[in-house]
């Protein structure tokens, strides 16, 4: 990874990781200037700090195991991962 | 943003911490010796400690005996010639009670073995998810006073003065993307070079706006042995190579143990009164712990237990053993408080 690649780490049951010189827009268009070289983005909805992971998806319980091959379904096939009955992909 | 406070505190520089006062037979002789000539050929078998493992976390003498004998190698002892810190029969005497402190790690805890790195998560996540023994963060957010606040933070100095320095032993013992997880934490825990943002420094300008003596190592004769375990136990796996693996886990669980508990002694600090600048020290953590605690559990712990899955078991004890020693330094601060006690050693320090 170089240094100015921008990448998202989707983790487990937790946020994303944002690495990079990633520019944070609003939807205007409008930047916000930050120098974090890394952030978490809140997925879980519960976070107080919103955009940013405050580490209560622990708290909520809150649960996506992420893996590759369920990303890549779901990139592709834009349905939910089959036969993972214990997974909540919705 | 107002002016950075660390700028208006006493000098960034720590000074070797003061000798502490002996608690018994084994920190007496132990204090003797070290005002003595490193350089003479100097017999310390009497430095021993005769206890048993069940007792050892939690003895005052030992905990001192760790704690004096580790403080050599930060940032030394006042009056104490710094060849100390590699004297052979010293060391000899430290490994011994080191012995103690893991008998008694061990039988609190237990060291798994045989894990992939796939059960290092599982484990890891199931260890911060288990919400096992008295929550001081919930206690301070509800019910704490501000004097307590104040014994909270005289305790946490003992180790938040020196933040983040006994994992970076375990820099030179990792290598390729494991090490480059543990630097891209340490960096942020030292303010990414700027010296006001370290957080130690972060910590100072938090005493400093309690009004609590924030000089290096004051506080050590007021803190229980339970609060020189925390610490001490961090030295035990950061010193020696053989423990890298429970380095690592012990900082993953403190990464993964610090967002929620930050932001509730944040609420505690405001509501008490505390300074918006000085809140920054939990702001901060908050924010950055949730990035640590993504990288420690996937980049560093489990990234070690793949490449070196001998040691996957020692990760998992390593986290154990910081909630462990978290838990007892916990139950004994409700306790006094709740019986209407100091939880330091000597009350009354405050202001």
């Amino acid at each position: 990874m170089s240094a100015d690649e921008v990448t998202v780490t989707v983790c487990p049951d937790g946020p994303l990781l944002l690495r990079g010189p990633a520019r944070l827009l609003g939807v205007d268009g409008s930047e916000v200037d930050h120098d974090r070289s890394v952030i978490a983005l809140c997925r879980c909805g519960r976070s107080r700090l919103k955009p940013l992971c405050d580490g209560s998806h622990r708290l909520a319980r809150f649960k996506d195991a992420a893996t590759p091959e369920q990303m890549a379904h779901v990139l592709a096939h834009a349905t939910p991962l089959p036969a993972d009955e214990s997974d909540d992909a919705a | 943003m107002t002016i950075d406070t660390a700028v208006a505190s006493p000098a960034l520089h720590d000074d070797p911490a003061p000798l502490p006062q002996p608690r018994g037979p084994l920190t007496t002789a132990l204090l003797a010796a070290l005002v003595r000539d490193p350089h003479r050929s100097l017999d310390l078998r009497h430095l021993s400690w005769e206890g048993d493992a069940a007792s050892a976390l939690a003895d005052e003498d030992l905990q001192l005996a760790l704690w004096i004998a580790y403080e050599l190698h930060y940032r030394g002892l006042a009056g104490v010639d710094e060849r100390w810190e590699w004297h052979p029969e010293l060391l000899w005497a430290r490994a011994r009670w080191e012995e103690h402190l893991v008998a008694g790690l061990e039988l609190a805890v237990p060291r798994p073995t045989g894990l992939d790195a796939d059960d290092v998560v599982r484990e890891l996540v199931a260890l911060a998810e288990a919400d096992a023994g008295p929550s001081l963060s919930k206690h301070l957010m509800r019910d704490a006073d501000a004097d307590q606040l104040r014994e909270f933070l005289v305790h946490r100095s003992i180790y938040h003065l020196k933040e983040a320095d006994p994992h970076s032993w375990g820099i030179p013992r990792l290598s390729g993307r494991v090490k480059g997880a543990m630097v891209s934490i340490q960096a942020d825990e030292y303010g990414g070079g700027v010296a006001s943002g370290m957080h130690a420094q972060l910590f100072r300008s938090l005493m400093h706006d309690w009004s609590v003596d924030d000089t290096y190592g004051v506080h050590v004769d007021h803190v229980p042995a339970l609060t020189l375990l925390g610490t001490n136990v961090m030295s035990l796996f950061g010193l020696h190579r053989l423990w890298r693996g429970a380095l690592v886990g012990h900082l993953t669980a403190i990464e993964m143990s610090s967002s929620t508990p930050n932001a509730r002694y944040a609420r505690a600090h405001r509501r008490l009164g505390g300074g918006e600048e000085a809140a920054r020290f939990f702001d901060e953590h908050v924010v950055a712990d949730a990035v640590h605690e993504q990288i420690a559990l996937h980049d560093m712990a489990a990234g070690l237990a793949r490449v070196e899955p001998a040691i996957a078991g020692d990760v998992v004890f390593g986290a154990r053993c910081a909630l462990h020693v978290d838990t007892l330094l916990a139950e004994h601060v409700i306790g006094a408080w709740e019986s209407g006690r100091s939880s330091l050693r000597t009350p009354g320090l405050a202001a």
